[in-house]
């Protein structure tokens, strides 16, 4: 279960020029905002600057899980700025490794850390359960606009807000230029060209793949779905609405099926020993994938350098601009602190803060949600020699406004990842007909949803 | 103890002390052993939703383990494992064994070690190595192939992973067997040789008529840990499964789809219900194979 895995820990950073006018601003919201301390975190209502104030002077001690590392620097911000807190940054895992023992210590009820990462995908599941306090009262909401829409679209739902955007992941194409050109390629701007290039190339030497389509990977799954507008799950109350197989899953799934089954489009699993090699000699031609895999590419095919660009995601229709999401995290706070106003501060200072945003995009190669990070030339005038000088982080930051708002997770990610793997990817390795996988998937959730004792509509 | 403990005074006070003797063993035996089984039999009986919380539900989570198509062809796969598996580990330490005890090896210290040495790889560190080497675009017997020009082996597909498994586990266990075995030929007593060589045996003939009847009772004992194993098996699909992606399906082993059912699904109490019957059916084999060797042993 690779699922975010790279997300996370190894994204590019690139924003935009957006001014971020409201930036200069930010630093000072949070000794703003504030959440009543009166009762307990749950029932937290309005916002009281004077009680959030006195909470975040007065000694506290934090715990936060986090696999980014080296965030100690950010931390370093955010403990220089409010002296009387301190803060534990324990590593307990990445991804799925972290959830497993959050939950164990959400079940035993204690043990928990007071400010967590979770991605995107997991958001819904932990807040299913209740163990994500909504940060509104602590000022969250007034951060809104400063984050890129679709991502305040994954951690809010109407004025709650669940968790603070970290780093994203919009999908766009990186490429070889060296095999496009040997071959006589040009970058498609289409799915209809890429098939075709495909086919091309493919034909020309079947040794190489137009890409590769993980098997094991539901994050590229749902980001090539996100972008094809499906919507699979939506949530109300315990009604869930699971269509996995809808129209737009379809139309992706039928697109890829012939590829994968002329070999034109490889179904490897990714980041395995195999897929770094192929991606660093070429084997695979394009890797349709996050503004994190620019950085991680760097450092993890470190001698094709200089072999790749990097072009917007392939469009459905042509002359669209939309684009999927795949990866990225949020900071969260469990419903275990004691703290909650300091631990909201925490979770809304590391990614809202500027100067800490920017170290998380320059340090961390987070590809960052703030709009003023997006917008800051010290970050989209970058040129890496590795992409030939292109502003690989200005083309992700163009790309991240593009990404569809309102794509939502199933409240238990942990079953729809296990399931993508073993139903849509085996259909993937078998060859087999994707949308027929995706029928059987859909089966598979919904008859686990209704376990769960939800109520399930198509 | 109990019946000491009646007989009287002075008894009672060597039962207190034996009673304390066992009691660091039964403490921890109690705590970490019968606790945990107790809580996972009484988690067994629940069934906990995200919708509707927990509810008692008797023995539905086993009756439900028992029509379930993934355990049960979990358990058939395990079944052809340890059927193909076993005997080829056995075969292999019996014959390494037999080999380092014929005196006939220039260095036997250092084939002792050799064989050996795969059983002091940790398995998750087997798993690793063997998922390179078995890997399908650039792992070394691959390259040799595409070197000679032939069809590239392809190990971790949905056909050959469970060979390849076996193969794994193989590498892993033939020595540590083996050293069992020649532990058990080192006991035989030198007369029974001598007597034989007296009869005019060979070393085949020895090794076949001698050596091999009374390795029976170390057989017998491989034969149980290897059931266990088997059955058991965990560890290297666990750390195969990113090298081979979907081939390993979340319940492609009993023990895996417990561990899955668990942390990826969330069941907890289906998942305590499909490992307590796993454990039964462990103890039912278990139980076969020492029936098998005592009745072996009276037509002997």
């Amino acid at each position: 279960m690779n699922t975010g895995q790279p997300g996370s820990s190894a994204a590019p950073s690139r924003r935009q020029f957006l001014a971020g006018g409201s930036a200069v601003a930010a630093a000072g919201l949070l000794a703003a905002c504030g959440g009543s301390s009166g009762g307990t975190p749950k029932v937290a209502k309005s916002v009281n600057p004077s009680a959030m104030a006195r909470a975040l002077s007065k000694p506290t001690q934090l715990t936060f899980w986090t696999w980014v590392p080296n965030i100690a620097s950010e931390v370093a911000l955010f403990e220089k700025k409010y002296p009387k807190i301190k803060v534990n940054v324990v590593n307990a895992g990445q991804g799925l490794a972290e959830y497993t023992k959050l939950r164990t210590a959400l079940k035993a009820g204690t043990g928990a850390p007071d400010v967590v990462q979770i991605e995107y995908s997991y958001v819904p599941t932990f807040t299913f359960t209740n163990n994500l306090i909504d940060l509104g009262p602590y000022g969250a909401n007034d951060l809104k606009d400063d984050f890129v829409p679709w991502t305040w679209g994954q951690v809010s739902k109407g004025d709650k807000v669940y968790a603070i955007p970290q780093d994203t992941g919009p999908i766009g194409m990186l490429y070889r230029k060296d095999v496009f050109d040997r071959y006589g390629v040009t970058v498609p701007a289409t799915w209809e060209e890429f098939a075709a290039a495909g086919t091309k190339l493919h034909q020309k030497n079947p040794s190489i793949s137009m890409t590769n389509f993980a098997n094991n990977d539901a994050g590229q799954t749902f980001g090539y779905a996100w972008q094809a507008g499906a919507r699979p799950f939506a949530l109300k109350g315990t009604g869930l609405t699971v269509d996995i197989n809808g129209p737009d899953m379809q139309k992706m799934a039928n697109f890829w099926s012939p590829l994968v089954d002329s070999g034109a489009v490889s179904t490897d699993p990714d980041f395995d020993t195999d897929w770094y090699a192929a991606l660093t000699n070429g084997t695979y031609a394009t890797w349709v994938t996050a503004a994190w895999a620019p950085v991680f590419l760097q450092s993890s095919a470190a001698k094709s350098a200089g072999k790749w660009r990097v072009a917007p995601m392939p469009q459905w229709a042509s002359g669209a601009d939309v684009s999927g999401n795949w990866g990225g995290s949020t900071s969260a706070v469990t419903n275990q602190t004691k703290n909650p106003e300091a631990a909201a501060a925490l979770a809304m200072f590391l990614n809202h803060d500027p100067a800490s945003s920017m170290l998380m995009a320059s340090k961390q190669f987070l590809f960052p949600p703030l709009k003023q990070t997006l917008a800051d030339p010290a970050f989209v005038g970058l040129k890496p020699s590795f992409y030939g000088g292109q502003k690989v982080n200005a083309l992700f930051a163009e790309i991240s406004k593009t990404v569809l708002t309102n794509f939502q997770w199933s409240p238990f990610n942990d079953y729809v990842t296990s399931s993508n793997n073993q139903i849509f990817g085996g259909a993937l390795i078998a060859k087999k007909p994707l949308s027929a996988a995706l029928d059987t998937w859909q089966a598979s959730v919904t008859n686990y949803a209704k376990q769960q004792g939800f109520a399930v509509t198509k | 103890m109990a019946i000491l403990a009646r007989r009287g005074r002075p008894e009672n006070k060597h039962a207190a002390a034996g009673y304390m003797f066992v009691a660091p063993f039964m403490i921890v035996f109690a705590a970490m052993f019968i606790a945990p089984l107790a809580y996972a039999a009484y988690l067994s009986l629940y069934s906990s939703r995200l919708v509707g919380g927990t509810v008692f539900v008797g023995l539905q989570n086993y009756t439900q383990a028992l029509q379930d198509r993934q355990f049960l062809s979990g358990l058939e796969r395990i079944a052809l494992f340890f059927l193909i598996q076993v005997p080829i580990m056995i075969v292999l330490a019996t014959f390494f064994a037999l080999v380092l005890d014929s005196g006939r090896l220039r260095a036997p210290r250092v084939f002792r070690i050799a064989f050996f040495v795969p059983y002091a790889v940790p398995a998750v560190v087997a798993a690793l190595m063997w998922g390179y080497l078995y890997g399908a675009k650039f792992g070394p017997f691959v390259q040799i192939a595409h070197d000679l020009g032939t069809a590239p082996p392809q190990f971790l597909t949905s056909g050959h992973l469970l060979p390849s498994v076996a193969n794994i586990v193989t590498w892993e266990f033939a020595g540590y067997n083996m050293i069992i075995l020649y532990a058990a030929l080192l006991t035989i007593p030198p007369d029974l040789y001598e007597a034989a060589s007296i009869d005019g045996a060979g070393p085949i003939k020895t090794a076949l008529r001698i050596k091999l009847p009374l390795l029976r009772p170390a057989l017998g004992v491989i034969l149980l840990f290897s059931v266990i194993g088997a059955f058991q098996l965990f560890n290297e699909p666990q750390v195969l499964q990113p090298a081979a992606g979907s081939v390993i399906t979340p319940a492609w082993t009993p023990n895996l789809y417990a561990y899955n059912l668990a942390f990826t699904d969330q069941r907890l109490n289906y998942a305590a219900a499909v490992s307590f019957l796993l454990g039964f059916i462990i103890l039912i084999a278990t139980y076969l194979v020492l029936i098998l060797g005592r009745l072996r042993r009276r037509s002997t």
